[in-house]
């Protein structure tokens, strides 16, 4: 059924007792013509994509827990495009590009909210690498600008700016095309949508092998629920892809790291934006349930455990109170982990690899949410393909061999 | 927070005292091989990592402690340490793993 204001005052009038499932709960196929493995929002994205845009239907998303239950149900909302290289401009501007009309077009809000993302700059190095993201992000078009220590209390009215501060505010840089959007949604929307167009989805379903021919190319999975045959896989297994590529016989410049992030009680609207700041290292938002959303940098070690150590979680909160006291005294709810998988230059790896038929979507790190949509219609067009579109191109797997990296890393520190 | 077995101090410490530092027992490459080196070669030493889901061979590094690097096997899914050991140790077998689990 299509959402509308009329479907939900009919719904009302039942007591919201009749609404239809979402999407059904599909057992698998023989054989498909793409197996998308990983069932959240890039997986889920690039099933929907390559329904709506390829014309390609036969399509099974194998998710081997929940839909959303993953690193997309883990994040913290975060969006933005303020990315140093071309590269990462084009993709990231790509997916805020989608966002933008995402709500309309999956007929399900994703409560995609352009509130801003204002990045604090501490010290001197702070300013002028700043400033130098601004002024490339201008020359690639993406929205970014700097602001005076005035005017981001201007924006920010709890933000403290005055110089005796340990770490004083010497300036901003501020996004206003991004923001948060809700996460389930776009899980659940994607999902929704694509199942609407034929896309099977299966949950409680891990993927256990990936059976390959004698010419090497891919011929199918194994899985739980059994064998399932696919001349074209694409896995979008965040933290778990090192495991998937494995079963292919693949090494990956991977290493999968827990990544914490924790809410508070909710209070009333207090945070205008999502602040970051890498000098203190740290960021916030507020969500429209009011609970302060809050996160930082990855554990230290490779894990696959979905959890972290409290000291780290307790550094996040001390940066938090350095930047802004008035939540000293606020009492955190929750708190919850998620495994990343993070490449040696912090960008991503689009496209095919080594194995004819394998396509992958992982490398995101700690950062994916943000490029949900542009990461699924990527990986849906180098499916349809066989060939990567001119945006995820430079996000090869050869960039490691030829040293072409695109070095997020040195460029964005702890914001992501 | 782990207690994490030195085997140099030859005592639990708590996490905070260590720092990690990545897979163990990856060979650098020597100097006059690096010139012969392919590309491919010097990305698998570089970059590629095995990024094992289950019991994982890595560096720590007794940073606040004894100030010495040492080999660990922790269970990646659990976080479980099962062993440490000294530098220059080779990767434990199977066996090995296996009684230092009783």
């Amino acid at each position: 059924m299509k959402y509308s204001a009329v479907s939900l005052f009919a719904n009302a009038l039942s007591g919201h007792k009749n609404w239809p499932e979402q999407f059904p709960d599909k057992a698998p196929k023989k054989e498909y013509d793409v197996i998308i493995v990983g069932g959240g929002g890039h997986g889920l994205g690039a099933a929907y994509y390559l329904a709506k845009k390829h014309g390609i239907t036969n399509v099974a998303v194998l998710e081997k827990g929940w839909i959303g239950g993953g690193n997309t149900g883990r994040n913290t909302t975060i969006i933005r495009s303020n990315y140093l290289f071309d590269e990462s401009a084009g993709i990231y501007d790509h997916a805020v590009d989608l966002w933008d009309g995402l709500s309309q077009e999956l007929n399900y809000n994703v409560m995609f909210s352009k509130r801003g993302v204002l990045m604090l700059a501490h010290n001197v190095h702070d300013v002028q690498s700043f400033q130098r993201h601004v002024h490339a992000n201008r020359l690639n078009g993406v929205d970014n600008k700097w602001l005076t220590p005035q005017q981001c209390k201007d924006f920010l009215p709890i933000l403290d700016i005055s110089e005796d501060r340990r770490y004083p505010v010497m300036g901003g840089a501020l996004q206003m095309r991004a923001g948060t959007a809700r996460h389930d949604s776009v899980a659940w929307g994607y999902a929704r949508a694509a199942s609407k167009l034929g896309v099977d989805i299966i949950q409680n379903c891990k993927v256990t092998g990936i059976k390959r021919g004698a010419d090497g190319a891919v011929e199918g999975v194994e899985t739980e629920k059994g064998y399932i045959g696919a001349k074209k896989i694409g896995v979008s297994a965040a933290g778990n892809s090192s495991v998937l590529m494995e079963m292919a016989g693949l090494r990956f410049p991977l290493e999968s790291y827990p990544l914490q992030a924790l809410v508070s009680e909710p209070v009333k609207p207090v945070l205008n934006c999502v602040v970051m700041s890498n000098a203190v290292h740290a960021y916030i938002s507020q969500s429209d349930k009011g609970e302060l959303v809050i996160g930082a940098g990855t554990d230290q070690y490779t894990s696959y455990s979905q959890r972290g150590a409290l000291h780290i979680i307790e550094h996040t909160l001390m940066s938090i109170c350095e930047i802004f006291p008035i939540f000293k005294r606020q009492r955190m709810l929750r708190s919850w982990g998620g495994i990343v998988d993070v490449t040696p230059d912090r960008s991503p790896i689009v496209g095919k690899t080594p194995v004819p038929g394998l396509y992958v979507n992982c490398g995101w790190g700690t950062g994916g949410f943000k490029a949900t949509p542009g990461a699924a219609d990527m990986l849906a067009h180098t499916i349809a393909h066989d060939a990567p579109h001119k945006i995820n191109a430079p996000f090869n797997l050869d960039r490691f061999v030829g040293g072409r990296l695109i070095d997020e890393a040195a460029a964005a520190a702890v914001a992501h | 927070m782990f207690e994490i077995h030195c085997p140099y101090c030859d005592e639990k410490r708590p996490e905070i005292e260590f720092a990690y530092a990545g897979e163990a027992h990856i060979v650098r490459p020597n100097a006059q091989d690096q010139g012969e080196m392919s590309d491919a070669d010097w990305s698998q030493y570089m970059f590629i990592r095995d990024n094992v889901r289950g019991e994982h061979c890595e560096r720590w590094w007794h940073q606040h402690g004894c100030n010495m690097f040492f080999n660990a096997v922790r269970h990646t899914v659990t976080d479980k340490f099962v062993m440490t050991y000294k530098m220059g140790k080779s990767r434990p077998t199977a066996k090995q793993i296996a009684d230092a689990k009783k």
